[in-house]
């Protein structure tokens, strides 16, 4: 089998499934070669479970064989390893959960087991979902495919990279503040973040519980459209899921965008950013007014500049009682020294967490601590309120808005990391989008040649009204479809 | 915004990380340069502005009081770092 095969969209790749060209298990074979051949460079997966991958893989034959087969079914895809598989080791990139293989499935990972997919593994994360560059993690950094000492983005740094070089169709990944839109633009392949309420939380290991969403990695925007179909809706297990109806997003999403009102927020053209992105952003918000929208680049969002740190004192203050429960008792890592309860347990913490999720504790321990929680979170909350009515006001005019993911292409491994307000500073486009729980998309637009002769994708967000996938998914793919960008793959 | 090393000992204690002193050293650095950057909120005006915990306008969610399957305890005591006799082991938290 060519590596042609392993390039295709999950779609692509399920019509040959339905047309008897190849086997699912042939797919999943071919799929383990390919990572035995790259995954040492970019180091995508945590946990590989290729055993379990062609149990199911056998499966998904016979109900192909059986007619009763969807778009899901037989295609090998990766999964974020902050989202717990039941029997398959799960440890969210963190040493804490180094030996923890849980008990139960994710309500997705249920889902995608009824739709017969096929898990390959447990996909490289920046610690417990904190990090914009995959560099956070105790399993080491994963590494860009389009230039190995460039970073992926974060924190679903192994979802966006095993889907960029082939070692996936598909990929599960979990957005708080832009961790699945930022490594899709920096790795050039589609992410996607639902609206928070839109998917089930449960079984995503949390961090900020007010802002986590399971989203999607993938290589076209209907790959993503039909993903999220099969996940999306409310279930018990997760008060935040929301019971209103999941259209059929397939139904709509060659819609076009004749008449759609398309706004562009001018504080997302931020200081400091590269002009080529700009460039890039701009050619494509052209290229949409080409295909029939109407573009308003007359919109403010006047609070957009105070989002980053309205996120990093919310989500560190959520993650700071979140991670609370991991003491070395009921399971993980387990520091003894023969010390006192507290001792061992500080010690279990010191030696089981890395350094920014021990600054994020900190930061959010601090900002929740007697003295400041009027001052730091409440007033952070409140800002939050303003940011929510600014997209409100927006979306009464607008159908959607577009802006560019990320101020930069992808940098370099080790550039950021000794200053962490510089690394935030990355998400400073995807934030505002999580605190209002909104919906948004990052699609490929376009590359940049770096100073050393790299070759690095841009991606184009668009952003929707709560619950308007929908719309979301239509401009995304007539964009998508009247361009190349997705058509072009890392030279790994 | 500064951070004193003591501050910092005491935040680490309020979330029980066990923290160095090379440790105490950088992150009082970096923390305070984070807060700094958190002091540009005070210039946004919130007088009248309710805070939002989170995006959705749910609340009182409530579901059928049914009786469901729950996990097997052995399965869940397979992950405990020390277990005896079918509980986790703990280290004692009254000392003598």
């Amino acid at each position: 089998m060519t590596d042609d095969v392993l390039r295709l969209t999950m779609h692509e790749a399920a019509d040959l499934l339905r047309q008897g060209k190849v086997s699912s298990v042939e797919l999943t074979q071919a799929t383990f070669e390919r990572i035995r051949a790259v995954n040492e460079q970019v180091n995508a997966f945590i946990t590989e479970s290729e055993e379990q991958a062609l149990a199911q893989a056998a499966r998904a034959d016979q109900r192909i064989a059986d007619g009763d087969a969807n778009p899901l079914t037989g295609i090998p895809a990766g999964i974020k390893d902050a989202i717990v598989t039941k029997g398959v080791r799960t440890t969210a990139g963190s040493r804490i959960l180094e030996p923890f293989v849980p008990v139960y499935d994710a309500n997705v990972i249920t889902l995608l087991n009824e739709a017969g997919f096929v898990m390959v593994g447990k996909t490289n994360m920046d610690e417990f979902a904190m990090g914009s560059s995959g560099e956070n993690s105790a399993y080491g950094a994963t590494h860009n495919p389009w230039a190995l000492d460039r970073v992926p983005g974060g924190s679903s740094a192994g979802s966006a990279a095993a889907v960029a070089s082939s070692m996936a169709y598909w990929a599960l990944g979990s957005d708080t503040g832009g961790s699945v839109r930022q490594p899709g633009a920096l790795s050039g392949v589609v992410g996607l973040k639902p609206t928070y309420g839109r998917v089930s939380r449960y079984g995503l290991i949390a961090f900020g519980s007010s802002l986590d969403q399971i989203g999607t990695l993938t290589r076209s925007v209907r790959d993503a459209a039909t993903v999220l179909q099969a996940i999306a809706g409310q279930d018990q297990r997760d008060s935040t899921s929301v019971p209103i109806e999941v259209p059929d997003y397939n139904a709509s999403i060659g819609d076009g965008v004749k008449g759609l009102r398309v706004g562009v927020p001018r504080e997302y053209f931020v200081e400091g950013m590269d002009s080529d992105v700009r460039e890039a952003v701009e050619k494509a918000i052209a290229q949409l007014e080409g295909l029939g929208a109407e573009i308003d680049t007359d919109v403010s969002l006047p609070s957009t500049g105070h989002a980053l740190s309205v996120y990093y004192i919310i989500a560190p203050s959520e993650a700071s009682a979140n991670l609370a429960r991991y003491d070395g008792v009921k399971y993980g890592f387990s520091y003894d020294e023969g010390g006192s309860m507290w001792a061992d347990m500080e010690g279990t913490r010191q030696h089981g967490f890395g350094e920014e999720v021990k600054r994020r504790i900190m930061i959010g321990t601090y900002a929740l601590s007697t003295g400041y929680y009027d001052a730091y979170y409440v007033k952070a909350q409140k800002v939050r309120t303003l940011i929510r009515r600014e997209f409100d006001a927006a979306f009464e005019k607008h159908d959607v808005l577009v802006a560019p993911v990320t101020p930069t292409a992808a940098f370099k491994i080790g550039e950021k990391t000794d200053d962490p307000l510089r690394m935030y500073l990355n998400d400073v486009l995807t934030i505002p989008v999580s605190i209002a729980g909104l919906p948004g998309i990052s699609v490929p637009c376009g590359f940049t040649t770096a100073d050393d002769g790299a070759r690095l994708p841009i991606g184009l967000q668009v952003i929707a009204r709560p619950f308007d996938e929908a719309t979301m998914f239509r401009v995304a793919h007539a964009y998508e479809q009247s361009t190349t960008w997705h058509d072009e793959f890392p030279p790994l | 915004m500064s951070l004193t090393p003591d501050e910092v000992r005491h935040i680490a204690l309020l979330a029980r990380l066990g923290i160095s002193d090379e440790d105490v050293e950088r992150f009082s650095g970096q923390l305070s340069s984070i807060l700094d950057y958190f002091e540009e909120l005070k210039q946004v005006d919130t007088d009248g502005v309710p805070p939002t915990a989170y995006a959705l306008d749910l609340h009182n969610v409530l579901r059928a009081d049914e009786t469901m399957p729950c996990t097997d305890h052995a399965d869940i005591l397979a992950n405990a770092p020390v277990q005896e006799n079918g509980y986790f082991r703990v280290r004692a938290v009254l000392e003598e």
